[in-house]
């Protein structure tokens, strides 16, 4: 204990600025609060498109159904192994826990880009594809600033790989969404834009959220 | 206290030991072997959690406790890490400040070592770099600097010639009397008592006018870009 006495006036500081402090909740509770905004959104969407139109691409195409499974789940692991990398001392193993969903979630739109298209169903065109880029886009940002905000109360040591998981889950949050909306099969130029969405969406976190997270 | 404090330190270093080389940049505790010390460093680490659940709850003594007691880990970590030793006692208080800072992440449900460690190894990690980069960013040649020490390179003439230039154009500017004072005084360096002979001034007015050039010229040769 011969080093303690060199710090004890800082320590002796730290002490009597010591004010009680609201703990964080775990990360799990942390994961449902985030993933409730998404809920929401995706009520009110519901309420606007109807049920159907999704409810139809996956009876009529299982792959679909698929990646958009792969895709919620992806969301809420990713979700949850970013609050879970936010807290000091929890294993980098969590960032392997959004791996398997995501793998599903994207080889499963892939699969849907090589079998037969739906009949009576209108095959992406560009137009369509720029707007569910935009649509992509456009809900990861908030939902990227919101998981930024709650991550900053906890103290992420490994920013960058917290930010790449932040996109990853904002994007599947979104691509979850736009399925909901999303009146289309699924065709390649469709796979291109989803891809390139989450790309965007990843690497603009993974720029930006090293510094976002890491506070001064 | 004492006891409770050395048995922690004694079980630190017992844990150390064993521990593997680190392959990655953060430390995981809950790779360590399992000894016949584990036991008691669990009930050390349990008794810092507590420690630090009650700080969480605003207890002044339990925190300053429990911060004396993670000097000696946060060192250990460092040095693992590999931060030379004078650069030791710097880790350790970044990473207390941000103990203080985060304090509200800790679950003490969890191991405090373990949080503690991840803390120290980031600040750690984060020292070495700011090391790496002023080193490359300064140059270490003492020897160098001692011989070549600023003399005689091109430019130093040049600033010399502007200087004395300039200065020359400011005492040009003084009134009259003061002007006499500095160049009496100043630059044909005489007396007090030939300078009052050669002008005709009483020694007192020329020591007040030297004083007051002197004032201006500093103001002028300072003040101005």
């Amino acid at each position: 204990m011969s080093d303690a006495p060199r710090h004890d006036a800082l320590i002796d500081a730290l002490g009597a600025q010591l004010t009680p402090v609201r703990r964080l909740p775990p990360p799990w509770l942390r994961t449902l609060g985030w993933l409730a905004v998404v809920a929401a959104i995706a009520a009110v969407l519901l309420q606007r498109y109807g049920a159907h139109t999704m409810l139809h691409r996956w009876q009529a195409a299982p792959d679909l159904c698929l990646a958009a499974f792969g895709a919620v789940t992806t969301a809420i692991t990713a979700a949850l192994a970013a609050f879970a990398l936010a807290v000091p001392g929890r294993s980098i193993r969590w960032a392997l826990l959004p791996v398997p969903s995501a793998v599903l979630w994207i080889s499963a739109s892939g699969m849907g880009c090589l079998r037969a298209h739906i009949p009576g169903m209108a095959v992406l065109d560009m137009r369509e594809a720029n707007h569910c880029l935009m649509f992509i886009i456009s809900f990861s940002i908030p939902l990227s600033g919101l998981l930024i905000w709650l991550l900053r109360r906890a103290y992420p040591l490994r920013p960058v790989l917290t930010a790449v998981i932040v996109g990853l889950a904002s994007a599947a949050a979104s691509a979850s969404l736009l399925e909901i909306c999303h009146n289309v099969d699924a065709a390649a130029s469709d796979l291109v834009m989803h891809a390139l969405a989450v790309a965007i969406v990843v690497v603009a976190n993974m720029a930006m959220g090293g510094r976002l997270l890491t506070k001064a | 206290m004492a006891q409770t404090l050395t048995l922690s330190t004694l079980t630190f270093a017992g844990r150390w030991v064993l521990l593997p080389q680190p392959t990655m940049g953060v430390t995981v505790i809950d790779k360590v072997l399992p000894t016949e010390s584990t036991s008691a460093s669990d009930q050390a680490d349990r008794q810092r959690a507590a420690w630090m659940a009650a700080a969480q709850a605003g207890d002044q003594r339990a925190y300053t406790r429990l911060l004396s007691d993670s000097v000696a880990l946060i060192r250990a970590v460092a040095r693992r890490q590999g931060v030379p030793v004078d650069a030791l006692d710097d880790v350790v208080q970044e990473t207390l400040l941000a103990v203080h800072r985060v304090r509200h992440t800790f679950d003490p449900a969890r191991s405090y070592d373990a949080w503690l460690s991840a803390i120290a190894s980031r600040r750690a990690v984060d020292a070495l770099r700011s090391h790496g980069r002023r080193d490359r960013r300064e140059v270490h040649d003492e020897l160098a600097i001692d011989h070549y020490a600023d003399r005689d390179d091109a430019s130093t003439g040049t600033e010399r010639e502007q200087e004395a230039q300039r200065l020359r154009e400011a005492i040009e500017t003084l009134p009259p009397g003061q002007r006499e004072a500095v160049e009496q005084l100043g630059l044909k360096e005489r007396s007090l008592a030939e300078a009052a002979e050669q002008t005709g001034r009483r020694t007192g007015a020329l020591k007040v006018n030297l004083h007051r050039a002197l004032k201006s010229l500093r103001d002028r040769m300072h003040g101005e870009p």
